[in-house]
């Protein structure tokens, strides 16, 4: 729980205004609703950059542009109480630009390193080749974030699936772990056919649908770290239909991995 | 600038050199065929195969013309009829690509198709102005507003408000082309403030999430409740404005009012009004060239009103009043904001491409109770649709709580996830035509039904009445 709210789960958009562009801010809804929905009494908060950042038990970073990234990670790192809440154990989703941001350092528009959070040990740089735009779809690493019993029913979290849009290139240090192997799209792009990372209590993906959307069993993991305790199931027939018809497209599409679009054209 | 006591010659399509000829010769050709395949009306293929022939055939096309290009995110292609409308109910000859199709083949298939018409009002994608003002050489340029729509082939709101920006900054300093924007949108006014003449219209903007960050400091843009903006970081602001949307009146700076009385539904159709009604009188030119010389505050031409009796090929001088009373006649465009009947009960056709889009429209909708129509909501993701549905979730979904929503489309899948998290009561049927009738089942005898759809879905669905 969280100083200054009654409520027994304060879930924070961070941003929305800097970094809402891509349909993120539905991460918050679909936290709030899987919550409430679950007796689970939750604040949901859009934490706008033109006061200071409130306290949380959850975060969502959602993708922006440059400007607005930039303008972001040093609003962030100036007010300081993400950070202070990540050594405090609150739970942390990013997503394209906010989970960019998290990293040591990011690109601005005309490619120059801006200094992030430091949150993740990641370094995301310009890539060369196209902007990496379309469904992407990803098996999650055995060595992915699954604490027995934590994710919902202590199942493995199943396929990844969500649509990126991102011309950055996300190199992992020795601190983060892959999210996940990608089968269809691009994801990281630093020709580890990777998507994502996770360290800790932090999730950093490349997907928007919203991610949580589409993949409810991630939601569950970031809700079962932030309350500890698995949530219970709910009935997710609909998510099911859409994960099922997404995955099925990527499965008959013609969008390959494509590692080799940044990779090979690096160096040029 | 023209001397408003010489104007210039009324505008006439320059004759063709023979290239250019081919490739309308061409147009046609694939048009006819692919219509006589029943492959619809084939506008773009034959459009493509004239630029095949002739890469310059746009600018062939419409030299001679007096071009007016309508471009933003929301409201293009009602802004373009209702220019349309202005124009020609003051004598003009109007060409117009008013079947939607908004690229370079589609603009070419419209011009080949009438080569008479000295008058152009085209509507362009947002990623086309650049290459329109090249190419056309237009007289006015309409620039409505700007926010997220199709982020996976337009690009970010503030790569596409720059490269505006270039294109509009590198027009000539001589040239005659005037720039009517929406002052109350920071992206339109950071993109349009860098051109040789702008008439600033104050066309309101309910959607901000895009124009928070300053395009010039990356500061940060408070907008208070009348619309009025500045960044909190540089001396970026709104600028003052040649005229404004007050209530159902256009007011000028000059302190002339005009009632806007629409056959159009939303208060958004009377920001595309107002923007029509700036740009008309500049866009008709010749007779009017008093409008044109100098802000419509000034003074308008006298004349307005006698052209309908008149018939007057050279047309009279138009003013916004003038052409605000000519559009009022306009009640649907290309089948948006019609009725059709099915099953004895009215089902009205709306279509909604974005977020600021589909927020406009729930404004329309009214309040939810029990008294709301049944709604069938209808999501795509083609490539002209935008592949990527996330943008559903800016969508305030939560409005329609205690409505009766059909959800259909392509992906109807992703719109039923939204609802679910949006607490709506909702049934899915994936067919159109079916979701149709189940809202039209549930709606009482001669009740109404409204049906609301993105871009090919609407289209889909019309297609299919």
């Amino acid at each position: 729980m969280s100083p200054g709210s009654a409520a027994d789960l304060v879930v924070a958009v961070v941003h929305p205004d800097l970094l809402g562009t891509y349909g993120d801010g539905g991460n918050g809804i679909v936290l709030s609703r899987r919550a409430a929905w679950r007796g689970i009494g939750v604040e949901l908060v859009q934490a706008t950059s033109d006061r200071p950042l409130p306290t949380a038990d959850l975060y969502c970073l959602g993708g922006g542009e440059d400007g607005p990234q930039v303008r972001a990670a040093t609003t962030l790192r100036e007010d300081g109480t993400l950070a202070r809440a990540v050594a405090g154990g609150a739970v942390v989703l990013g997503v394209c630009a906010g989970f960019q941001l998290l990293g040591r350092s990011f690109p601005d528009r005309s490619g120059r390193p801006v200094e992030g959070l430091g949150l993740l040990d990641v370094t995301t740089a310009k890539g060369t080749g196209p902007r990496a735009v379309g469904e992407l779809a990803a098996v999650p690493l055995p060595t992915g974030p699954l604490p027995a019993g934590v994710s919902a029913g202590g199942r493995p979290l199943p396929d990844l699936t969500g649509f990126e849009n991102h011309g950055g290139v996300t190199t992992l240090g020795a601190d983060a772990t892959p999210l996940a192997r990608v089968t269809a799209g691009v994801g990281n792009g630093d020709g580890s056919c990777t998507e994502g990372v996770w360290s800790e209590r932090i999730v950093g993906t490349y997907l928007h649908g919203p991610v949580l959307a589409r993949n409810p069993a991630l939601a569950d993991l970031l809700l079962g770290w932030a309350t500890g305790t698995a949530p219970e199931p709910l009935d997710d027939t609909e998510e099911l239909a859409l994960r099922t018809e997404r995955l099925a497209a990527v499965a008959t599409g013609s969008r390959r991995t494509g590692r080799l679009r940044f990779t090979a054209s690096r160096g040029r | 600038m023209t001397d408003p006591y010489h104007p210039s010659p009324p505008p006439s399509p320059a004759p063709l050199p023979a290239r250019a000829r081919a490739a309308v010769a061409a147009v046609a050709a694939v048009n006819g065929t692919s219509r006589l395949l029943g492959r619809g009306s084939g506008t773009v293929i034959g459009g493509r195969a004239g630029l095949a022939v002739d890469p310059g055939l746009l600018t062939e096309l419409g030299r001679g013309r007096r071009v007016a290009v309508v471009t933003g995110t929301n409201g293009k292609t009602t802004t373009t009829r209702l220019l349309a409308a202005a124009l020609e109910g003051a004598g003009r000859t109007v060409v117009s690509n008013t079947t939607g199709a908004n690229m370079p083949a589609g603009h070419v298939a419209a011009l080949a198709a009438d080569r008479r018409s000295a008058w152009a009002v085209l509507e362009v994608d947002e990623g086309y102005l650049p290459h329109l003002l090249v190419q056309t050489r237009p007289a006015v340029v309409v620039l409505l507003n700007l926010s997220r729509d199709q982020l996976d082939r337009i690009a970010e709101v503030r790569m596409l408000v720059d490269r505006w920006r270039a294109a509009l900054s590198g027009l000539p300093g001589d040239t005659d082309c005037v720039v009517v924007a929406n002052a109350d949108d920071p992206m339109v006014v950071w993109a349009a403030r860098e051109a040789p003449a702008v008439r600033w219209v104050g066309a309101g903007q309910v959607w901000h999430e895009d124009a928070v960050g300053c395009p010039s400091c990356g500061g940060r843009i408070a907008f208070s409740p009348d619309g009025d903006w500045s960044c909190g970081g540089c001396d970026f602001a709104r600028p003052g404005r040649d005229a404004w949307v007050d209530g159902d009146d256009l007011v000028t700076a000059g302190g002339d009012r005009y009632p806007i009385a629409l056959g159009l539904p939303g208060r958004f159709n009377v920001a595309n009004a107002a923007m029509a009604a700036v740009a008309a009188p500049i866009a008709a030119g010749d007779a009017a060239m008093a409008a044109v010389a100098a802000p419509i505050a000034a003074g308008d031409v006298a004349a307005d009103g006698a052209g309908d009796a008149a018939g007057d090929a050279a047309g009279v001088g138009l003013t916004p009043d003038g052409a605000l009373r000519r559009m009022a006649a306009v009640d649907e465009v290309a089948g948006r904001f019609g009725s059709v009947i099915r099953a004895g009960r009215p089902v009205r056709l709306m279509l909604a491409k974005n977020p600021a889009g589909w927020t406009a429209i729930f404004d329309l909708l009214g309040e939810a109770g029990d008294g709301r129509p049944p709604t069938v909501l209808s999501v795509n993701a083609r490539v002209a649709d935008g592949l990527d549905t996330s943008w559903l979730w800016d969508v305030p979904f939560e409005r329609l709580q205690g409505s009766s929503v059909v959800a259909t489309g392509e992906r109807c899948r992703d719109l039923a996830v939204r609802l679910r998290y949006a607490e709506v009561d909702h049934t899915t049927v994936e067919d159109p035509l079916r979701a149709l009738d189940t809202a039209v089942a549930r709606a009482g005898p001669g009740a109404p039904v409204e049906f609301l759809g993105n871009y090919t879905a609407f289209a889909d669905l019309r297609g299919r009445l």
